[in-house]
């Protein structure tokens, strides 16, 4: 029992009906030959990836079909080639693989590629049942996730780090403590860290803990480095 | 810092850039049939010209890389893929 597949463009410029029987003919013909049909796909009308005869669609059909003999093939070739109507087509002898991949496809067990895959190792077409299952999905919100302090302007990577040893992971919990609390943590930590100042770093934390970046950044531009400018410093400068 | 045992290993470290092994998809997921009518998948074979990638690239194995090539071809036959492009992907 040889399996056989055979796809064909019909020109689509023919009317609805015309395009039916011209695929109906094939099919017959088939019938006619002692061959079984095993599946009839009408693909339908699809943009030709180069244009074939002037034309940038075309209407596609798929026929698998199977049979004992296989002197027919030629003359229906042979009848494709001749008929105006069909743009193209092309027949292929199916493996048993191939076979099995159209009734699995019929079957809907084979899932759609994804346009890009993650890391190149996905793989989804034939995958569905074979392989394992894809990753899951990456959750966009994360409120497990610890805030990213380093948003606070005078807190950089390695104050961070010390603030999230000792527990401050959030914009929140930052907010809600106190400078004085914050420097004791921080001379705890190292020598290196005594020269912050982070009286503003509260307030900063909890703008952001509220998500209002717009305002958090104003103030940022006015703040150096952290620190108020305030009138006591300005008179040094003077 | 000083320049320990430590950091002249990690400077002539030969394992950098070298993590990712290439594999057969296919021999990998045991996908025996390649579609010609999935333009899509085969899409992942091809570069932005349109031309069939070389198997050093694709990672495929000899077996697979020829189906995929027939299989490319039978789609470019049906208008499935173009022959030549620019700005395919």
């Amino acid at each position: 029992m040889r399996n056989y597949e055979v796809t064909f463009i019909v020109d689509p410029v023919l009317s609805g009906d015309e395009i039916k029987a011209t695929a109906q003919k094939y099919v017959d013909q088939l019938q006619g030959s002692g061959a079984s049909i095993v599946n009839v796909d009408e693909m339908g009308l699809r943009q030709l990836a180069y244009e074939i005869n002037k034309r940038h669609t075309g209407y596609y059909y798929c026929v698998e079909f199977q049979s004992e003999t296989t002197g027919y093939l030629s003359s229906l070739e042979l009848n494709m080639r001749r008929d105006e109507r069909l743009l193209r087509f092309l027949t292929i002898a199916l493996d048993k693989y191939g076979v099995k991949y159209n009734a699995d496809k019929r079957a809907g067990l084979i899932g759609k590629t994804k346009k890009k895959t993650k890391g190149g190792a996905d793989m989804n077409t034939p995958a569905a049942a074979a392989a394992p299952a894809p990753k899951p999905k990456i959750v966009k919100a994360q409120p497990a996730q610890p805030d990213n302090l380093k948003r606070i302007e005078g807190i950089g990577p390695k104050i961070a780090e010390v603030l999230k040893t000792s527990g401050i992971d959030s914009f929140a919990k930052l907010s809600t403590m106190t400078p004085d609390q914050i420097k004791d943590l921080l001379n705890q930590a190292g020598d290196r860290f005594s020269f912050q100042d982070p009286t503003t770093w509260p307030a900063q934390a909890e703008l952001a803990a509220q998500g209002e970046w717009d305002k958090l950044k104003k103030w940022q531009d006015e703040l150096k480095g952290g620190k108020v400018v305030t009138a006591a410093s300005k008179d040094e400068e003077e | 810092m000083a320049a320990s045992r430590d950091d002249i290993k990690f400077l002539s470290n030969p394992n950098i850039g070298q993590q990712r092994k290439k594999y057969c998809r296919f021999r990998k997921f045991g996908i025996k049939y390649i579609d010609y009518k999935d333009a899509d998948f085969l899409l992942q074979f091809v570069n932005d010209q349109g031309k069939v990638l070389p198997r050093r690239i694709t990672g495929n194995s000899l077996k697979y890389q020829r189906r995929v090539a027939t299989a490319v071809k039978r789609a470019r036959h049906l208008a499935f893929m173009p022959y030549l492009t620019d700005l395919l992907k």
